[in-house]
């Protein structure tokens, strides 16, 4: 079956989020990730299933293990998805400023 | 350089907000969301009412490029001059859930002032919807229309 993998849907989960933080610094074995927390084993490489799957993780081989690190592409894809609303409100703020700028009292 | 309007919304959570310093005296800045024809400008919306009490009301309208009308409406559930405006934020006709404003405004020196817009949803998905939604052909177009007021100002 094919679920949805939103990016969106992936960090309003808080342990995935505990996930990217963890591996935030420096990449992690799946085992090293799931020894922080107290989820069974299963649970948490689901949680990295889910992460990898929407591209926020990336596998690394590295001899026998397979390492988890951040996708710094995605991330910042993530970071910039508030931008066009921002946008938005920068454009309609700089607006209000420039009509007040040439307010006159009423008589 | 810092920006001069942040967006501060944090990953899963359902609330966002919305921070601009302005050039402008508070007075002139709260003027600017009370007065109609003022807001008509900036915001591009028609502005069929605007009770600035608490419980008054207030709806604003805009019109597409294919002449679709659009209204958006709330209540006030706090007035205070110069100081703040809580109130009800809601799009007429979509399946968009009602939304919670808190809009609190600051002195920041005699000719600079600050506004904080504090703006919680019905749940994150909401939220991310929203935000997601400037792309959306509604919002464009006042932003068009936004364009075409500065303009003129130049």
């Amino acid at each position: 079956m094919q679920l949805r993998r939103d990016v969106f849907q992936a960090i309003a989960d808080p342990t995935r989020r505990a996930i990217l933080v963890l591996v935030a610094s420096q990449s992690m074995t799946a085992g090293a990730i799931a020894a922080n927390f107290d989820t069974a084993r299963p649970t948490v490489s689901r949680h990295l299933q889910i992460l990898t799957e929407c591209e926020l993780l990336q596998q690394e081989q590295n001899g026998r293990e397979i390492y988890y690190r951040l996708n710094p592409r995605k991330i910042k894809e993530l970071a910039d998805f508030i931008e066009p609303f921002r946008q938005l409100w920068d454009d309609r703020f700089n607006t209000l400023e420039a009509v007040m700028k040439q307010y006159k009292p009423k008589e | 350089m810092q920006q001069k309007t942040q967006v501060h919304a944090e990953a899963g959570k359902q609330d966002l907000v919305v921070i601009r310093e302005f050039d402008l005296p508070l007075e002139l800045l709260f003027k600017a969301y009370i007065e109609p024809d003022i807001v008509e400008q900036w915001m591009g919306t028609k502005v069929l009412k605007l009770e600035n009490r608490k419980h008054g009301s207030y709806q604003f309208e805009t019109t597409d490029p294919r002449g679709n009308t659009h209204r958006f409406n709330g209540v006030i559930h706090e007035f205070g001059e110069n100081r703040k405006i809580t109130r009800t934020f809601e799009m007429e006709n979509t399946p968009f859930p009602v939304q919670l404003e808190f809009l609190e405004f600051e002195p920041l020196s005699n000719h600079t002032s600050k506004l904080k817009m504090h703006i919680v949803y019905k749940s994150v998905e909401d939220r991310d919807q929203m935000l997601r939604m400037p792309f959306s052909q509604g919002i464009n177009m006042a932003h068009n229309r936004l364009q075409e007021i500065v303009n003129n100002l130049k």
